[in-house]
């Protein structure tokens, strides 16, 4: 654990005396701060060509009163930034007369151990997989044109002091491995891209050459997309494989139940609470509990523990995803979901796992029921509009699906939806339920946090696909 | 207030000094100071203010042709001593690349041009608030508006970039940004969109009601917006999206894509990429210009640069590693382009608008479809549908797909260029595309 005053003029206790000064009479706040440690080493071209490392230190101090959040942050924890930040707050909120908001749950439970995965493994070791990386995606034939693979290992060290000196902490690993690979025939160029990652030490993704699995999975997308043909554009049936393709839930329901846009009423979700936005037998649960997974969280950036939130119960929406504002204006609880990308920023309502859960059908009854649609198995990233609910997200491995049967393989293509209508044209839903491998990172208003999604096949009767052949 | 550049000039000197101590043969450190204060409005009211003071260094250390780099927001000296021998341990310790090296010295900015990028002028939170008042009035004055949000930002920046090869330099920088975002809703349909103002000098930025009435206006004309069928058809980008094709064309001629062979625009210089009448110029001399500079983040001077002319491609954008896989000089680009931009076409935007007797008119586009190795191109699009030059209707939920290989050859640009953006573009029409709707 961070000890933040031991090289400051700041003491625990004087900090903490500016603190309940200052949030004495607002109706929520805190003093944040974070300490993280993070390293990226990149392979690309034959050679390491990036070794770095960062240390990133500072606090976010922010006071609350009614709907107005004032907020200052710096990097230098002395007593004269503490003192500055704290007449920032008093002079945005210039009449305060709250009552702060002591209540805040507790939690022994943890997700994840307190370990940095950067120091548990040398450079040489992972500079050395690397290379073997390299080595053994260029040893598979002559059309591997270019291999790049890189490692992020990540320590966070946060605590959080309330008005009065209640302090919450928490450390949190984090890392990912990525392996991008192009391959080059008869003139055609395109590349595949696969990736694992977690709270854990690299070593729980990479022993035994299991980075292996990683490469010969990056490979197969490249060598699927040197035989696509040009996607089909027009309205299909779309049938979904499991895992990483959620991003579709992601995009479609999950930024549409967030507190914030519901309690401002700019989300196509906002007076849906109660009603059936999606068919029986779909249900969406945002989790923050799952051991070691990319979105989980101990505590939230709030320090409120984490839970796992039913968003859609059998088609009923149930929830919205709350940090401690947006609960308190809509008269509800904080759902662990206050997230911030770090501590330059405010806190938001974000997802952390993002899950729809398995229900009874098989992959090939959803493949037999489709005359004329796609099969989209894998998938780079997504983007939402909020308010009309318009949604995409681009696949980056799918197949034409004709007469029941898997066809050609085709190009990417951006798939367009409506996201409260969406779930409604999910006609079937897979017994694979399964996690994407870990890479996912999401953004908001600027802040990107790493986030999970999960998702057994679905069948959807009617989708937009963009493709360019008519 | 942001430090000045004594400061920043000591804390880097400090840090080559101990790197050269510690053994490295060549170093370069960034040392980086901005202050924001932001406030936000929501609905009228006040909803958020937020200041930020952010303190950045970034040292590279070099050991013959080894080579890493740390970063940190804490530069006490202290800190600076472990992270430095952090470097120097990391730099013994990674493989050899012959690429790998400062900037030639004969490349480097000689001089530093005043520019214009500096406003000294404070404007305070209450004054910022006077503007987002007057700004959120004229935005939510129509009853279709239900939700306003408008933000007010200065930032003033200061840096110093310095290397083991003598260079040592810096400037302050400062911008006023205001921007409004609104909500607009009836019984069939809720739209959002946005205007937004960014400058250099305070006095040069839009009025706040002139702002307010852009953003209400450009969402409720939104409203009950129909989806279209399939069809093959004319495209008309706005000028906030057209830039984004001269953002994609910037990463593709980047001299790491082309290096790499990562690029469909790989082996294509001195052949013509777009229409003959397209030229495109990287300009970093601008007086007050949103993306202008005096160096590149490698210290090498930056000229004026014609990348495309009459269709046919001039330069990549060439940093020095890149450059030297290549066997290329460094043209001043490491870190990007400065100000892009499309030079103005022939035609009026009326006339652009009656090019064809139905098109389509894009004023939004979301998802990250631009794939720079194969030059496919597929976004969600919202806009209005054209016919005889009159806009009749809006559009959601269609993708527009096409390849950049064949859409750069198809670009007709009307004559209304404005500097709005670091990058820039006038009014865009592209033809043959594939829009996918019903």
């Amino acid at each position: 654990m961070s000890n933040f005053f031991e090289k400051s003029d700041l003491s625990r206790k004087e900090a903490e005396s500016i603190i309940s000064d200052t949030l004495r009479k607002c109706d929520d706040g805190e003093l944040y701060l974070e300490n993280s440690k993070s390293e990226s080493i990149l392979l690309d071209d034959n050679k390491i060509k990036n070794s770095n490392y960062n240390s990133d230190l500072g606090f976010g101090f922010r006071a609350i009163s009614d709907e107005v959040v004032a907020y200052s942050h710096s990097n230098e924890i002395s007593k004269n930034s503490l003192k500055q930040s704290s007449e920032n707050l008093k002079s945005t909120l210039k009449s305060v007369k709250g009552t702060y908001n002591h209540e805040i749950p507790k939690s022994n439970k943890k997700y994840y151990d307190n370990i940095n995965p950067i120091e548990q493994k040398s450079l040489n070791e992972k500079i050395k997989i690397l290379n073997d990386v390299n080595d053994y995606l260029r040893s598979k034939g002559d059309k591997v044109k270019q291999v790049t693979a890189n490692f992020l290992g990540e320590q966070k060290s946060v605590e959080i002091i309330r008005c009065g000196g209640e302090t919450l902490s928490d450390v949190r690993p984090l890392i990912r491995f990525n392996v991008s690979v192009m391959l080059e025939k008869n003139g055609r160029k395109e590349t595949g891209v696969y990736g694992v990652g977690g709270r854990q030490s690299y070593d729980s993704y990479l022993k035994d050459e299991n980075w292996k699995s990683v490469c010969d999975e990056a490979l197969r997308i490249a060598s699927v997309n040197l035989e696509s043909k040009p996607a089909p554009a027009g309205e299909m049936k779309v049938v979904l494989g499991p895992g990483w393709p959620a991003i579709l839930i992601h995009e479609a329901v999950g930024h549409g139940l967030e507190g914030d846009f519901n309690r401002k009423k700019t989300s196509a979700f906002h007076n849906l609470m109660g009603q059936k936005v999606a068919s029986e037998g779909v249900t969406i649960i945002d989790d923050g509990t799952i051991d070691n997974r990319r979105g989980s969280l101990t505590i939230d950036d709030e320090g409120t523990p984490t839970e796992k939130t039913v968003l859609i119960e059998n088609g009923i929406l149930k929830n919205f995803m709350q940090d401690r504002l947006n609960a308190r204006l809509m008269k509800t609880r904080s759902t662990g979901s206050g997230r911030r990308e770090n501590y330059r920023h405010i806190v938001l309502p974000r997802m952390r796992n993002t899950m729809m859960l398995s229900g009874k059908q098989t992959q090939e009854e959803m493949i037999k029921a489709v005359d004329k649609g796609i099969f989209a198995v894998s998938f780079g990233g997504g983007q939402v509009d909020i308010t009309s609910g318009k949604f995409v997200f681009n696949c980056t491995e799918a197949y034409e699906i004709v007469d029941g049967k898997i066809g050609s393989p085709i190009k990417g293509a951006t798939l367009i939806g409506d996201g409260p209508s969406i779930l409604k044209e999910v006609s079937m839903v897979g017994n694979d339920m399964m996690m994407d491998p870990g890479i996912g990172t999401c953004g908001k208003a600027g802040q990107g946090v790493p986030v999970g999604v999960a998702q057994p096949s679905i069948l959807i009767d009617k989708m937009t696909v963009g493709g360019t052949k008519l | 207030m942001v430090k000045d550049q004594e400061f920043l000039e000591k804390k880097a000197s400090y840090c080559l000094g101990l790197a050269k101590k510690l053994g490295a043969t060549d170093s370069s450190v960034v040392v980086k100071n901005s202050v924001s204060e932001t406030v936000n409005f929501r609905n009228s009211k006040l909803d958020e203010s937020n200041r930020s003071d952010d303190l950045g260094i970034s040292i590279t250390t070099y050991i013959g042709k080894k080579k890493s780099s740390i970063s940190s927001s804490n530069l006490l000296n202290d800190n600076l001593n472990i992270l430095i021998e952090k470097c120097v341990e990391t730099t013994k310790n990674t493989p050899e690349d012959e690429f790998n090296s400062l900037p030639d010295k004969d490349l480097l900015a000689k001089e530093v041009r005043d520019l214009d990028l500096y406003d000294d002028s404070h404007i305070a939170n209450d004054q910022k608030i006077d503007y987002l008042k007057k700004l959120e009035a004229a935005a939510s004055n129509d009853k279709k508006i239900v939700n306003t949000e408008s933000s007010f930002t200065q930032n003033k920046s200061n840096f110093v970039l310095a290397n083991s090869e003598g260079f040592c330099d810096g400037y302050k920088t400062s911008s006023f940004t205001a921007s409004s975002v609104t909500v607009a809703k009836n019984e069939k349909s809720m739209e959002r969109d946005y205007e937004y103002s960014s400058k250099c000098f305070l006095k040069d930025l839009d009025d706040a009601e002139k702002l307010g009435n852009l953003a209400a206006n450009q969402t409720i004309r939104k409203l009950n917006p129909k989806k279209i069928g399939s069809e093959k058809i004319a495209i008309i980008f706005d000028k906030r999206i057209a830039k984004g094709m001269l953002s994609t064309f910037a990463s593709a001629i980047s001299s790491s894509a082309i290096s790499r062979g990562t690029s469909f625009l790989k082996d294509k210089i001195n052949q013509k990429i777009f229409s003959d009448k397209i030229n495109v110029f990287d300009k970093p001399d601008m007086l007050k210009g949103l993306g202008s500079r005096n160096f590149d983040t490698e210290g090498v001077k930056t000229d004026t640069l014609k990348l495309v002319d009459e269709g046919i491609l001039k330069h990549y954008l060439i940093d020095t590693y890149n450059g030297k896989k290549l066997n290329l000089k460094s043209n001043g680009r490491c870190g990007g382009t400065s100000n892009l931009y499309f030079e103005n076409g022939n035609t009026n935007f009326k006339d652009l608008l009656n090019s064809d007797s139905k098109s389509l008119y894009i004023t939004e586009t979301i998802g990250h479809g631009s794939n720079i190795v194969t030059g496919d191109y597929s976004v969600g699009a919202t806009g209005f549908l054209v016919e005889n030059g009159e806009f009749k209707y809006p559009i959601n939920e269609i993708t527009i797909a096409g390849n950049f290989k064949d859409m750069f050859q198809n670009i007709t640009l009307a004559n209304d260029l404005e500097f709005k953006y670091p990058t820039n573009s006038p009014t865009m029409l592209i033809e043959g595309m594939v829009v996918a709707g019903k």
